[in-house]
């Protein structure tokens, strides 16, 4: 193994990647394209759910309980409507994904001091949203329900009566409860995923469609010195993708930082290796450009986006799916950026990853020079 | 003339389904999407893994930890003894919630006085935290007002019953709110739309690359003819694939299709316009078949992302809000999503309808105009 002649083949690739201009602003703009699209846009969180009332009361009483509603951030009043038919209407036009209808006794009920009944509809379709829809629609409930038992203790007048429990709530890592802290971090490994396999899912197979693979073959670089030599530059294009997707992330989107920057390029330098060895196998694998890309995007870019609880915890899929996720090196990158990120935890509590990710880079690695043949085909 | 475009349309197809990289992104993708989208797409929160560090051991402190290991929202794996116990636990991930229970729980609730429980969330997952929230708040205050009915009634309002609201909530269209109901339907127009695009803007580029477009521009073809002869095999793959989508989608995911199929096929007919049209405009922009194949991941990744697949529209800021309008895809969700789950017609659905004919139309006269120019 001669340096020179790894480094002969470095030099080579380098003016590949700096030639094709197109390829090269892919690999600056993608990141950079992929954080805004999901910092800015895109979120799970539901906010300003469009919401209907049916108030049948009319009363100060009733419109002081769906103020609860209107007030808070979650929900968004469309409209009031006069009948049930109405509301259904709206319901089925996705105007509304929420509909609240009090009984025309609400505010008599509440003032004798007994429970209302209130109806909630409520859109089923995305069952995300409506399930935390229903969520907040019980939590205002009990609050009002635990602010009128004890007004109507206060006007029994047994006395002064304190609420006898209470819930202090800490909350450790995010604290504001911001998804895009938890979603910028995992979008990190993924734009990771996706530049490392698109990269490398080239090198080989464009040698081989240009026919150029025929020179290289008749030189005298061996077959690691070909392999390192072609990694290397990607290497680094992948670490400068990583850069200034963290600077993005810190600065723009003001991600909290909370673990060691040096462990988290030094893990991340892992998994890039782990990401190109995928690429470097489509490339040997794939006997077209056309294909290896094909093949990158649905490889490298599905799973990372779907399987590697980035956008959907791993925790709520079918076991036999889990199983799937541990063979899919992004799970475990996910999890090491998340952690570091928001946990700023150590490599004590990382190594398992880390081990995963070399052990899967070194097998790449190793499928890679057992399948490409320095010899014509 | 129709003989030509004939022609056109079974060379077309050939050409297409000869290579091995279309046909494997005709079936895997979509049957990918659709095994991850029917089975773990679910934000729903159940099973929380809960850590509970009682310093109390009484009753009370008990019957409290009794609720919220009875709910199907916690579970508890753990009982912690020290402060770090809890912290190294949730460090490690093993759990999410973690409640303490102080040592005075049990005198303050006998003397009337407030008892605190402390609740710690791991906050790294936003999403799944405010739910677990939400779940222990409501187990804490039912808690908090059966206690304080229970000391009522013994310092002598016997009979006393809370005061408020009872919630009686109705779920429609997905009363179990199963997420693939949401997501399955999605999948089947994610096919509709990115197949068409796919195929349209290789098939123009590939001719395009290998010279052979050139050799057709010789032939008495009118360019009409070819826009329908590069287009329209295309569209006819994208409904055939959809088409299998769907019926795995109705009866290996058992998705109910409630409404009318006629009002889906003419949805998807007037979606299948922009589609291709979006291809073809990518042909027009991309002079190699991987420049094509990049530039349509950048169009459709912000066009499927911003079209109420998987995240909120209400959510987004307003100005991406307005930008939403201009997609094609939000507004084909709506009809595919209301003809499977709503059982709804053209009674209700005709604006997405007139909105989908009428952005087919522009975009589809757009790129017929600039594929028009660079064939000159």
């Amino acid at each position: 193994m001669k340096l020179s002649r790894t480094w002969a083949i470095s030099k080579k690739e380098l003016f590949h990647i700096y030639r094709d201009r197109r390829s090269l602003a892919l690999v600056i703009l993608m990141p950079a394209f992929l954080m805004l699209l999901f910092g800015y846009a895109t979120t799970i969180d539901v906010k300003k759910v469009p919401m209907g009332a049916l108030d049948r009361d009319r009363t100060q009483e009733s419109l002081f309980f769906i103020q609860r509603f209107s007030a808070s951030p979650y929900f968004s009043l469309r409209t009031f409507v006069q009948n049930e038919k109405e509301m259904t209407r709206l319901i089925d036009e996705g105007r509304v994904k929420m509909g609240l209808i009090l009984p025309w006794d609400f505010s008599e009920t509440i003032k004798a001091g007994n429970m209302a009944s209130v109806q909630i509809l409520v859109d089923g379709t995305d069952s995300n949203t409506a399930n935390i829809i229903l969520g907040y629609v019980q939590a205002v409930a009990r609050q009002y329900t635990q602010e009128k038992t004890f007004e109507k203790v206060a006007r029994l007048g047994t006395g002064h009566l304190q609420l006898p429990v209470e819930g202090r709530t800490r909350v450790w890592f995010n604290e504001d409860l911001e998804s895009k802290n938890y979603f910028i971090p995992g979008l990190i490994a993924v734009i990771m995923s996706i530049i490392g396999v698109l990269l490398t899912g080239q090198v080989i197979v464009r040698e081989w469609e240009k026919g150029t693979m025929e020179l290289l073959i008749s030189t005298p670089v061996q077959k690691g010195e070909l392999m390192i030599g072609k990694l290397l530059p990607y290497f680094f294009l992948g670490l400068l993708d990583l850069s200034l997707a963290v600077c993005m992330a810190k600065w723009i989107f003001q991600v909290p930082l909370r673990g060691s920057v040096v462990l988290l390029f030094l893990l991340s330098s892992v998994y890039i290796l782990t990401a190109l060895a995928l690429g470097m196998i489509i490339s040997t694998v794939a006997r077209t450009q056309l294909f290896a890309n094909q093949m990158s995007m649905i490889i490298g870019f599905l799973p990372s986006f779907l399987l590697s609880g980035f956008t959907f915890s791993i925790s709520n899929m079918p076991s036999w799916l889990q199983i799937i996720t541990y063979t899919v090196a992004p799970r475990y990158y996910v999890t090491i950026v998340k952690e570091i990120f928001l946990k700023g935890v150590g490599f004590s509590f990382l190594w398992r990853e880390t081990l995963v990710l070399s052990g899967m880079a070194a097998a790449g690695l190793w499928v890679v020079t057992l399948k490409f043949k320095k010899e014509l085909r | 003339m129709f003989r030509r475009v004939r022609y056109l349309f079974v060379k077309e197809l050939t050409q297409a389904l000869r290579d091995k990289s279309m046909r494997i992104t005709l079936i895997v993708p979509p049957i990918l999407q659709l095994i991850i989208f029917g089975y773990a797409a679910n934000l729903d929160v159940q099973h929380i893994r809960t850590a509970v560090r009682d310093l109390d051991q009484s009753v009370q402190s008990r019957d409290l930890i009794g609720r919220f290991g009875s709910s199907r929202y916690f579970d508890i794996v753990s009982f912690p003894q020290t402060p770090e116990d809890v912290k190294d636990l949730i460090d490690r991930r093993q759990v999410t919630l973690a409640i303490e229970i102080p040592s005075d729980f049990s005198r303050k609730l006998k003397k009337g006085d407030t008892a605190t429980v402390q609740i710690i969330v791991d906050g790294t997952d936003s999403n799944t935290a405010l739910i677990a929230l939400g779940y222990a708040g409501q187990i804490l205050s039912t808690y908090s007002t059966a206690v304080l009915v229970k000391r009522l009634n013994q310092a002598g309002a016997v009979g006393f019953q809370e005061a408020g609201v009872d919630i009686k909530s109705r779920t429609w269209f997905n009363p179990n709110l199963e997420s693939r109901l949401f997501y399955v339907p999605a999948v089947i127009a994610l096919v509709a739309f990115l197949i068409p695009i796919i195929l349209t803007s290789q098939a123009v580029v590939r001719e395009r690359e290998i010279g052979t477009l050139e050799q057709i521009m010789v032939t008495p073809i009118r360019s009409w003819e070819l826009v329908v002869g590069k287009t329209a095999p295309f569209a006819l793959v994208g409904i055939l694939d959809m088409i299998g989508i769907a019926l795995i989608g109705v009866f290996w995911f058992g998705v109910p299709p409630r409404g009318n199929p006629l009002v889906l096929f003419l949805g998807a007919a007037l979606f299948l316009i922009s589609s291709v049209a979006i291809g073809l405009f990518i042909s027009t922009i991309s002079s190699t078949q991987q420049q094509a194949q990049i530039s349509t991941f950048f169009f459709t990744m912000p066009a499927v992302n911003l079209s109420g697949f998987a995240f909120p529209i209400e959510s987004m800021p307003q100005w991406v809000q307005y930008l939403t309008y201009a997609n094609p895809l939000r507004y084909f969700l709506v009809i595919i999503r209301g003809v499977f789950l709503k059982g709804i017609g053209l009674d209700i659905l005709w604006p997405q309808m007139v909105a989908l004919a009428v952005l087919g139309g522009a975009m589809i006269l757009m790129s017929s105009l600039r594929f028009r120019k660079r064939l000159r």
